[in-house]
């Protein structure tokens, strides 16, 4: 081939890089075989303890459920895993018509007109989400509920700052963990761009003052986080009075892999469609007339408007979106309510037990919840933890550090993969505590 | 040369037969949740596992990817994955791991991220990597805001980026998204001018992003000297590190002066790209930059590692967590199944078979710009329309013998544009198949090619139609078919 080229050697084509920016090779060790590499590297993994070793009760926005063997061999399929975004339809229906599908599924869900086809994950779905705020209804200051995860809040504010908008939170009830609807009112002004809640939030509580935050905000955003697996058996956004509404997929199909990729949701109504970011798959036809699929409106994206796009996202979570679309298809109408079902009772089931303690008290806060909950006992998180993992089982995720007057507080989550004697487990270890 | 890609008949999943008895579950939900947070209805199919199994199987078979054939999209890097890649980040102690675990219980995962930013470093020539973004889009916004972050911490307030017409839609678009105005520059010959960068930057430049190779394929020779310019009006360079993967070993974007720089663990590091992601970003930066990385860094005690929040001057966090886990294990494995001889050469097998791709396809188009290149090039469809063809025909009819099209109509400033990259996992013969695939289009009636794709799922597709019809979903579909 070099000689095709007229050239003496590999060298030769590395003759445009000047001497003073040239380099002498790669300090790095010599490449491994497969068997090593997999010894290497099952070694230095190893100290991991994963959900599937250790019992965890973890979650704030990451979850430990079910996934169905069949999903792997649907997203392992190399015709979708090894392709790129699909630019070029005709070759792509695949793809495109499993991303349509996860955008249906996903508008089920909801209740919104449109879903794209996937953001990075809820905290940057949620970023965007305040700068698509800002383009809708103007405004410097976008609302958050406090009871959400602040490092979420962390993102949003940086997604904020580009568009100098400020992110000011509102206070949650002490006694409900819901919204406290008089501090949100007080803070709704003619500079607030929109308010986001979460439901269930951060505490696992699930909001019930839709119609009030919606009168409050007027023709202000309502942007709702959800969960979507609790929307299997929930009251959709769509009919909450969301304009945009975000999320994690992640509960529909998606390992935890220590936080990511995770998928993020976002769906917002039809009036904002142009203002919204991310790649959206539609239903059209070919020359034949044959129902078709391809990506479109892309005129609002960055490889076609540049400086003037409504986000820079160009990657996404596709591969994820078609995890997501495959769960929800194996689980159906059936699978999915009876997952969420499961998720309730074993809520009720653990803070029932947790509560019977007499060291703990479970849940805090008195509303509904889904599959997590706030305890609170004296005897010290930090004292609890240390004791749990003695007996191979997780922390519980303790919040005292974000929210100061929630002192000896934390969170528990359960899922359908816990059985009666995972709960018996931590309910024995948290009673053995002195 | 036959190629001929598999129909089948996919309804959508909502419309396949519903054999399943329903059931539900209503009685044992209102001891659970309070009817007014209950929904009323949910839309959803019931399918049996084996129709689920056979709705996807036969969707991925109207899909084309990198396994099966080349998939020469310029400034995409579509290379060959290795599976073994897959196999590790499938593990239980990758895929079952939650990131608010302890960190005493996640030191597998620290020690690997912790290696991964180190080979990262040497690799781009820089102090420091952050691992948190999640693609390289959004790793631009991690490095834009770290421009803003610098530029604020001198008490200075400068408002506008520059980059060259050449540039990715997502440098302007990330540059936006952080608050800054920016400010195209007009390419010379296919490279910065340097005498117009002069002219352009101020005390109101933040910083200049380029990519190095630039998105022809050529090499900037005057990096250093644009480096000087750069930093003269007190701003940063930025990396976009779309086509590091033609220099590894060769140079760093840290030796060329670069500042910043981003990642595209798909396109150096062979991590599959899914159908358009996951993908993962990282950034790395000069030591004085440091500080404003994204919290937690990961940091090694002695033999432990820790997740350190206690950073006052970061840049706070771009995403929940620490970055896409499952793409940067894959990134790993590949990084060290290569080894650092082994990355070199990757590079030099990448620009030996553009370069030999472009030799042979010399006759056939226009080539604007320059000789050798690196990675990938950019041809000219301008001579097509002489026969009342376009680009895009041209890439359509490509299709129908098996290779996806090249990257169409961009960088902008080539009228008609074809941006090639083969990738260095492509065989000579393969590379070959393509040129001659090439030649035999050119001498093809230009209906044939007009009206391709031919041998594909569908052919022609009216995407026209599709943004006047805006069918998003399938609910959308029943309310607008109903409505007819």
């Amino acid at each position: 081939m070099l000689s095709k080229l007229g050239l003496a050697s590999i060298e030769d084509l590395f003759d445009d890089v000047p001497k003073d920016v040239r380099t002498k090779g790669l300090h790095l060790p010599d490449g491994v075989d497969e068997i090593r590499l997999s010894r290497g590297l099952q070694e230095l993994l190893r100290p991991n303890r994963p959900a599937s070793d250790w019992l965890s009760f973890l979650g704030a926005g990451v979850y430990y459920h079910h996934i169905p063997a069949a999903v792997k061999t649907i997203i392992s399929r190399s015709e979708f895993s090894t392709s790129y975004t699909p630019y070029q339809s005709e070759i792509s229906q695949g793809m495109l018509q499993a991303l349509f599908e996860y955008q249906s599924f996903m508008v089920e869900l909801t209740g919104m007109d449109i879903v794209n086809s996937s953001m990075y994950d809820s905290s940057t779905a949620l970023g965007e989400a305040v700068l698509m705020s800002h383009r809708m209804s103007g405004g410097s200051i976008f609302l958050s509920s406090r009871a959400v995860s602040p490092e979420k809040l962390s993102v949003a504010q940086l997604y904020a700052k580009g568009a100098d908008v400020t992110v000011d939170t509102v206070d949650y009830d002490r006694e409900s963990g819901l919204i406290d609807i008089n501090d949100l009112e007080s803070k709704v002004t003619d500079d607030v761009t929109g308010f986001y809640f979460e439901t269930p939030n951060l505490f696992g509580v699930l909001e019930s003052e839709w119609k009030t935050v919606r009168e409050i905000l007027g023709d202000k955003a309502v942007v709702i986080g959800v969960n979507p697996l609790a929307l299997a058996v929930m009251m959709p956004p769509g009919e909450m009075g969301a304009d945009i509404v975000v999320g994690d997929a992640q509960p529909l199909g998606v390992s935890m892999s220590l936080g990511g990729p995770s998928i993020g949701l976002f769906g917002c109504r039809a009036e904002h469609l142009r203002k919204m970011p991310g790649r959206i798959v539609g239903m059209t036809e070919d020359v034949e007339r044959t129902r078709s699929f391809c990506m479109t409106l892309q005129t609002r994206e960055q490889h076609i408007r540049r400086s003037r796009a409504t986000s820079n996202i160009c990657t996404n979570e596709a591969l994820l979106a078609v995890a997501v679309a495959a769960h929800m298809g194996l689980l159906g109408r059936t699978g999915l309510r009876k997952t969420a079902l499961e998720n309730l009772t074993n809520m009720k089931e653990l803070a029932a037990g947790i509560d019977s303690l007499d060291a703990f008290s479970a849940p805090v806060f008195d509303s509904p919840h889904f599959n997590e909950f706030v305890i609170r006992s004296p005897v010290g998180i930090d004292r609890l933890n240390e004791h749990l993992m003695t007996k191979k089982i997780h922390g519980v995720l303790a919040i005292d550090r974000w929210f100061p007057e929630l002192k000896d507080c934390a969170l528990v989550t359960t899922t359908e993969m816990h059985t009666p004697e995972d709960h018996r487990r931590l309910i024995d270890a948290m009673g053995a505590i002195r | 040369m036959r190629y001929h890609q598999a129909i089948h008949d996919v309804p959508l999943i909502f419309e396949g037969c519903n054999e399943a008895v329903p059931q539900d579950i209503e009685s044992e939900l209102d001891g659970l949740l309070p009817r007014n947070l209950q929904r009323a209805r949910l839309d959803l199919p019931d399918l049996p596992e084996r129709e689920v199994v056979k709705h996807f199987v036969n969707l991925s078979q109207m899909n084309f990817g990198v396994d099966n054939g080349m998939y020469p999209l310029g400034s995409c890097t579509m290379k060959y994955n290795p599976k073994i890649c897959d196999d590790i980040s499938s593990l239980e102690t990758v895929a079952n791991m939650h990131p608010l675990q302890d960190a005493s219980t996640m030191q597998g995962a620290l020690a690997l991220m912790f290696e991964l930013e180190g080979m990262l470093c040497e690799i781009g020539g820089v102090d420091a990597v952050t691992l948190q973004p999640a693609a390289g889009a959004h790793g631009e916004f991690t490095g834009m805001h770290i421009v803003r972050a610098f530029h604020e911490s001198k008490g200075e307030e400068r408002h506008e980026v520059v980059l060259p017409d050449t540039a990715h839609g997502t440098n302007p678009a990330s540059a936006a998204m952080v608050g800054y105005d920016v400010l195209d520059l007009p390419s010379k010959d296919g490279c910065v001018d340097l005498e117009a960068l002069n002219a352009a930057v101020s005390d109101d430049t933040a910083a200049f992003m380029l990519t190095n190779p630039n998105t022809l394929g050529l090499f900037e020779k005057e990096v250093r000297e644009i480096a000087g310019v750069v930093h003269d009006a007190g701003a940063l360079l930025y990396y976009d590190g779309a086509n590091l993967n033609a220099i590894m070993g060769k140079t760093s974007p840290g030796k060329m002066d670069f500042d910043i720089v981003h990642f595209n663990p798909h396109k150096t590091f062979a991590t599959p790209h899914g159908g358009g992601g996951p993908g993962a970003g990282p950034v790395g930066v000069k030591k004085d930059l440091e500080r404003f990385l994204p919290v937690p860094r990961i940091v090694r005690n002695e033999e432990r590692f820790e997740l350190d929040y206690d950073r006052p001057d970061s840049i706070g966090k771009v995403k929940v967590f620490y970055g896409n886990f499952a793409v940067l294990v894959r990134a790993y494995v590949y990084i060290k199944m290569h080894g650092g001889k082994g990355l070199e050469r990757v590079s030099e097998l990448a620009v030996l078979n553009s370069n030999y791709l472009k030799q042979g396809l010399t006759e056939m188009f226009d080539m604007p710009y320059g000789d050798l290149r690196k990675h990938e090039f950019v041809l000219s469809g301008k001579k097509l329309k002489e026969r009342g063809l376009r680009t895009m025909d041209f890439a359509k009819r490509l299709l129908d013998y098996g290779f996806h099209a090249p990257t169409v109509y961009f960088p902008l400033i080539v009228e008609e544009a074809l941006m090639i990259e083969p990738t260095e996992t492509e065989t000579k013969d393969t590379l070959d198949a393509f040129i001659e695939a090439c030649g035999r289009i050119l001498s093809e009636s230009p209906d044939i090619v007009r009206s391709a794709p031919h041998n594909t799922a569908r052919r022609r597709i009216d995407e026209v139609r599709a943004a006047r019809d805006m069918i998003l979903s399938w609910r959308s579909y029943r309310e607008k078919t109903q409505s007819i």
